[in-house]
């Protein structure tokens, strides 16, 4: 079987299981609602703070509500042992997990589309004003997200502490990509245009996206099969 | 070519042996009940046989090809203790979703005449969770043998179904098996396994104990095979 | 044979040491700005370099055990990364105590201290993973796993959190004329006990490893024969 359509597959399966019961995206949308009000309480911010703190929240939250959409991701194959079925189909393991990766980044991009404007009502920020540029940031910094949290979903899935887990061992490889991703946030959300720094930390970005994925798809099979 | 060719197969968790030294082969189109009792090593031996697990030392072949590579993969179906049926999606969408996995050329029709054979057409639309047991293993079934493999892996496929469903399940295998169909089949069910099968692999605590012909003593007395292991039914 | 490289290993790390704790204390001047305590650097860097080389052999025991599937290089690995680690708290708590006098504060979010930081806290994850998983293969598997993606991540790391601040001293190696030669020469050095004493604590962490693997082949066994 093709990588691509195997991805393909698995990614247009996932979402569909996900779109129909919305358990994890009910659950990482309210958890991204309620830390944007909280956050909004802790600061009390006026505009001009808002739009400096921006980046640096909203990545917070995008995080904290991908790990939820991640937990559920490979925890969704394990009643019935579908995972096992799956590792035993002529897909391989390379796309299965970009598949996985893909619905988990759709489903990332979910969340964050709807928290912007929520964040722009509460904030007072008119949040759009660069919105290409920070359109590409939210692929770039997510796609980040979904294909590191995919890898260590899958290696974590059979364990007891699997929801412990994943933050533990992917917050800090994320890192660089996160604060790429703030700076690059807080600039366009305050109407700033791309400069040669900002270029520098897209390139960042990119680059951290390839590396990453890259080597997702070199470890593929050592990560699902054991 | 065998449809299955192990050599020296061994498999650690951790430092626990699950399988030692296993080396067998099954010729095509034989039947093979995977005999043994809890612990014995028929699961890991199917996961192995079905590339979910890799072996720790020793050689693996599934009609010549090593079922770590997909290519090996889409010759074999594998259904293990769970039915490998998302409950999310209904019946319908579960087949389509493995006949695409499989590369039919026409999932669609695919799907349709194997919900008709194990009777499930007017239930196309629901979802397995709803489903009773025997009606879910048919509906599993379904979905391993709808890519028409040439080698069937089943772990236990008959336990815990009632008389009606089981009866349905073991047509289903035999007339598999009669197009041609390699099976590999663990099971508890002595008398009812051993109906089915045309041979016989005994693992006694991850060895191979006994590999050979089904004979008609064995039909007669089927707890007698453990005896093959020196090891008293 | 173990216990002999072990004693010839600290041995040549004693002679060293002593011949530079002479040259330190009894022949270098103080200097002109920081005083005695610029000293401290003679320990603090080398003992980073240890770290990151020992980082470095965890990354290639892990890739090796993911080829071979042979405990032993996950053993090497394990303590390696844990070595390594000794050394970059080690080396990390030397230059807070640096920087007391020197920057008048413990901690800073400095580019260096704060990549440091990170690089624990990638490590701290691999050992939260290691202990919570049972199974001997699939912990070396999945240790192997991480600490490749971990040290991929490294230098990103690096270059993010230095594009990001910086107010550590530039760097001082390499750059001609910018050191005393004689510093220069204590500075190296001192990385052979450093890797000496990196090394012997490798050696005895892997037979740890081993005796624990004997071990629960031992209880193994007893518990079949039960």
């Amino acid at each position: 079987m093709n990588v691509w359509s195997g991805a393909l597959l698995i990614a247009r399966k996932d979402l569909r299981m996900e779109l129909r019961s919305k358990d994890a995206l009910n659950a990482a949308v309210a958890f991204s609602l309620a830390m944007l009000l909280l956050f909004s309480f802790a600061f009390d911010p006026d505009s001009d703070q808002a739009r400096e703190i921006a980046g640096g929240l909203l990545w917070l939250v995008f995080t904290f509500a991908g790990t939820l959409l991640l937990n559920r991701s490979f925890a969704r194959e394990l009643p019935n042992d579908c995972l096992e079925s799956l590792l035993a189909s002529p897909i391989p393991a390379v796309s299965l997990l970009f598949g996985k990766a893909a619905a988990n980044w759709a489903l990332l991009l979910i969340v964050e589309f709807l928290c912007l404007p929520v964040f722009g009502i509460f904030y007072n920020i008119s949040w759009t004003r660069q919105i290409r540029m920070l359109a590409v940031v939210l692929l770039l910094a997510s796609w980040g997200i979904a294909v590191v949290g995919t890898v260590f979903g899958a290696l974590t899935v059979n364990l007891r502490l699997r929801e412990v887990m994943l933050p533990v061992l992917v917050y800090p490889i994320l890192i660089p990509s996160l604060l790429a991703a703030i700076l690059l946030s807080a600039h366009l959300i305050g109407g700033q245009p791309m400069n040669e720094d900002l270029e520098a930390w897209l390139r960042l970005l990119v680059g951290f996206d390839i590396i990453f994925s890259l080597l997702t798809a070199a470890l593929a099979d050592k990560v699902l099969v054991g | 070519m065998s449809a299955v060719e192990a050599c020296g197969l061994t498999r650690f968790f951790g430092v626990y042996a699950a399988l030692r030294n296993v080396s067998f082969r099954v010729p095509p189109g034989q039947c093979v009940a995977l005999l043994g009792r809890n612990g014995a090593g028929k699961t890991t031996l199917l996961r192995l046989v079905a590339g979910i697990h890799s072996p720790s030392e020793g050689t693996l072949a599934v009609f010549g090809g090593d079922p770590a590579k997909p290519a090996t993969r889409k010759a074999i179906g594998f259904l293990g203790h769970g039915s490998g049926l998302y409950d999310e999606l209904s019946a319908e969408e579960n087949l389509m979703l493995a006949a695409k996995v499989y590369e039919l050329p026409d999932p669609a029709a695919a799907t349709r005449r194997w919900l008709e054979r194990v009777e499930l057409d007017r239930l196309a639309r629901s979802r397995p969770g709803e489903f009773s047991r025997g009606m879910r293993q048919r509906l599993a079934l379904a979905r391993v043998l709808l890519a028409q493999p040439k080698l069937l892996l089943l772990d236990e496929p008959l336990t815990a179904l009632d008389d009606r469903a089981s009866r349905m399940v073991r047509d289903l295998l035999e007339e598999a098996h009669a197009a041609g169909t390699t099976l590999l089949m663990s099971t508890h069910h002595l008398s009812e396994g051993m109906e089915i099968a045309t041979h016989i692999l005994l693992l006694d605590r991850g060895r191979v104990a006994y590999s050979g012909e089904r004979t008609a003593a064995m039909l007669a007395n089927p707890a007698g095979v453990y005896e093959l292991s020196g090891d008293a039914a | 044979m173990r216990s002999k490289l072990i004693l010839a290993a600290l041995l040549l790390a004693a002679l060293v040491l002593a011949r530079n704790l002479y040259e330190i204390f009894m022949v270098l001047p103080d200097d002109a700005e920081q005083g005695a305590v610029y000293r401290i650097l003679f320990f603090h860097v080398p003992a980073l370099w240890a770290g990151m080389l020992a980082f470095f052999t965890g990354c290639m025991a892990g890739i090796a055990y993911l080829v071979k599937k042979d405990l032993t290089q996950d053993h090497l690995s394990v303590a390696s990364i844990e070595v390594g680690l000794m050394f970059s708290i080690v080396g990390t708590v030397m230059g807070m105590v640096w920087a007391r006098p020197v920057w008048g504060i413990w901690w800073t979010w400095d580019a260096r201290l704060t990549s440091m930081f990170i690089c624990i806290l990638l490590y701290f994850g691999y050992l939260v993973l290691r202990r919570a998983v049972p199974e001997t293969h699939q912990r070396a598997r999945m240790s192997a796993i991480f600490s490749v993606f971990a040290f991929a991540d490294i230098p990103i790391v690096w270059y993010s959190i230095r594009w990001w601040r910086t107010q550590h001293p530039q760097p001082i190696v390499g750059e001609p004329g910018a050191i005393d030669p004689a510093m220069k020469n204590v500075l190296y050095t001192n990385l052979i006990p450093m890797l000496c004493i990196a090394a012997a604590l490798i050696v005895i962490r892997m037979h740890q490893e081993e005796i624990s693997l004997q071990v629960e082949r031992l209880r193994r066994k007893v518990n079949a024969h039960a």
